[in-house]
């Protein structure tokens, strides 16, 4: 009982309600408790295969950022000269294909279903958030590839992107910025945004069907 | 303020609630996603088509390469003309007072003609004499001088004839340029001029804009893009070599590029082909905030309630109801 005593003695010094930390398991508790992060009820009508459109860009998402760290660890130049290293890329690359077809599946079902009513418009803004990021992440990775593709497509690009006057801060002739954006700051800011997306969804629960409760409308 | 635990169960309160393995089909998924994945990677392989070198330029095509550097010092290609953010030779795109590309100024200097004909020339003249005269011939000459050496070279270029790799021309006056020029090539086409245009004075080296821009000028790399039809007129942005899908997300923003006012030189409302570019990416900017922002757009926002797609998705709901009490269905998964 020594802990205990030390602890009560130590936390005597500031009222419980002070605790920062205590704060923010009490807001977790009380936001997200378990049974909303992990249930295992939910609606009846849950059972639509449109509600697999997500979960399926989640697990190609990951096997993207599976065969792109192996990508990363062997370096840019690995896959040009190594079967192994051309079949982690293919990998990458059908897998991105992937992420993409099922994404914008779950965005055209999520939009029929008007997946934003009852307060879940923040949930489908930061969906469309990591469409754009992702298609981002896409794009600095085909000028990443060091091949004929990569050289064109920058090529082209750049007079988009200096247009719009962007091309002075993303430079997409510049290979270690675009390299550096792809593996890095871009796939954590889409982990980032999928993982915040789908505890809001866990968070408020699936959507009712469109006339269970008030229209169309947020 | 209301837990937001306390809201979930009301919001289902009365809704008949059944047992689904969240866990057990994200296994499944995964497993799906990454078979698909594997199958897919072993049957199609990815494209890898070589990266076109300034040295294999220089060698498969050196009329061309010639051509381009002679273009170079006359300040009549692309990059030479770009405006910013490599030099202020152009204006830039604009739509009405909109020029972003003015706004940020010229914050990745290039001077076309130095960069990529006299610098180099001027590091392989170490031990070469009569490259070294050449050059010193070439910029002790006034701008006028230079302009109708250029002016001769550049009429005489179309006539060239190439043999083994070098270029000659017509017998004229042409100052220094033959000379020049055919250092140049030589560089090039032993593969020198590849690291001379990369390393800017650096060790370590990532930012291939230099080498990049100068292929860009020349007709030999969008000849080849031309044949694998990735230019912008063919719905390049999304095209990639081989019979492969692309960057089909992008099919919305590169299909501005085939259409009108992006395709008229007059246009419309001052969008046409000369700032395309800046057009598009100001209305896919657009396009995109108002899809983002549909949960609040009248009209888009009620689409879904008019369409009865929502009626397939969720038929077990608006199916006629055999029992209105709750129960426990089986498992999904």
């Amino acid at each position: 009982m020594a802990v205990a005593t030390s602890v009560e003695s130590a936390g005597s010094s500031q009222p419980e309600s002070a605790s920062w930390t205590l704060k923010l398991r009490q807001a977790i508790d009380r936001h997200l408790p378990m049974d909303h992060l992990l249930p295992d009820r939910q609606p009846y009508y849950v059972g639509s295969w449109v509600y697999v459109f997500g979960v399926v860009t989640i697990a190609a998402l990951v096997w993207v950022v599976v065969s792109g760290v192996v990508l990363t660890f062997m370096g840019p130049q690995w896959w040009h000269v190594s079967g192994v290293g051309r079949f982690f890329n293919s990998l990458h690359f059908w897998s991105v294909q992937l992420f993409f077809i099922f994404m914008v599946l779950h965005l055209w079902g999520q939009y029929f279903m008007a997946g934003w009513r009852h307060g879940r418009a923040a949930t489908w803004m930061i969906g469309v958030v990591i469409f754009g990021i992702s298609v981002l992440t896409a794009f600095t990775g085909y000028l990443s590839q060091q091949n004929f593709d990569a050289q064109f497509i920058a090529i082209n690009a750049k007079d988009a992107m200096n247009g719009a006057g962007i091309g002075v801060f993303f430079n997409v002739l510049n290979f270690g910025q675009m390299y550096g954006l792809h593996v890095m700051l871009l796939p954590i800011g889409v982990t980032a945004l999928v993982v915040a997306h789908i505890v809001m969804v866990r968070t408020r629960g699936v959507v009712k069907p469109i006339d269970a409760e008030g229209g169309a409308q947020s | 303020m209301k837990s937001m635990g306390a809201t979930q169960e009301e919001y289902y309160r009365g809704v008949r609630m059944i047992r689904y393995d969240l866990v057990k089909e994200l296994a499944i998924a995964l497993g799906a996603a990454g078979l698909l994945g594997l199958v897919l990677a072993a049957a199609f392989s990815s494209p890898d088509v070589p990266q076109v070198t300034i040295a294999t330029w220089a060698q498969s095509d050196p009329l061309d390469f010639v051509t381009t550097a002679a273009d170079e010092l006359a300040g009549s290609t692309t990059s030479a003309g770009y405006g910013n953010p490599y030099n202020t030779a152009g204006e830039g795109q604009s739509w009405g007072p909109i020029g972003p590309q003015k706004w940020f100024g010229t914050r990745i200097p290039i001077d076309s003609a130095n960069a990529f004909v006299i610098q180099p020339l001027q590091r392989a003249s170490f031990s070469n004499a009569n490259l070294a005269s050449a050059l010193k011939t070439w910029q002790d000459s006034d701008a006028d001088q230079q302009g109708k050496w250029l002016d001769a070279y550049s009429k005489a270029l179309p006539d060239a004839t190439v043999t083994d790799g070098n270029v000659a021309v017509v017998a004229g006056d042409y100052g220094p340029l033959p000379v020049m020029m055919a250092n140049l090539l030589g560089i090039a086409q032993a593969g020198a001029l590849d690291g001379l245009l990369v390393s800017g004075g650096h060790f370590y080296q990532t930012d291939y804009t230099q080498p990049l821009l100068f292929m860009g000028d020349g007709g030999y790399l969008s000849g080849l893009a031309d044949q694998a039809h990735l230019t912008g007129s063919q719905w390049g942005m999304m095209n990639e070599t081989g019979s492969y899908p692309g960057q089909t997300w992008l099919w919305l923003y590169t299909m501005w590029y085939q259409v009108f006012p992006f395709t008229s030189d007059d246009g419309f409302l001052g969008l046409n082909a000369g700032n395309a570019d800046l057009g598009i990416i100001i209305l896919m900017t657009l396009l995109t905030t108002a899809l983002a922002l549909v949960p609040f757009i009248p009209g888009l926002r009620d689409v879904p309630r008019w369409l009865p797609i929502h009626r397939l998705i969720w038929r077990r709901y608006y199916a006629p109801r055999r029992s209105s009490a709750s129960r426990i269905e089986a498992p999904q998964l």
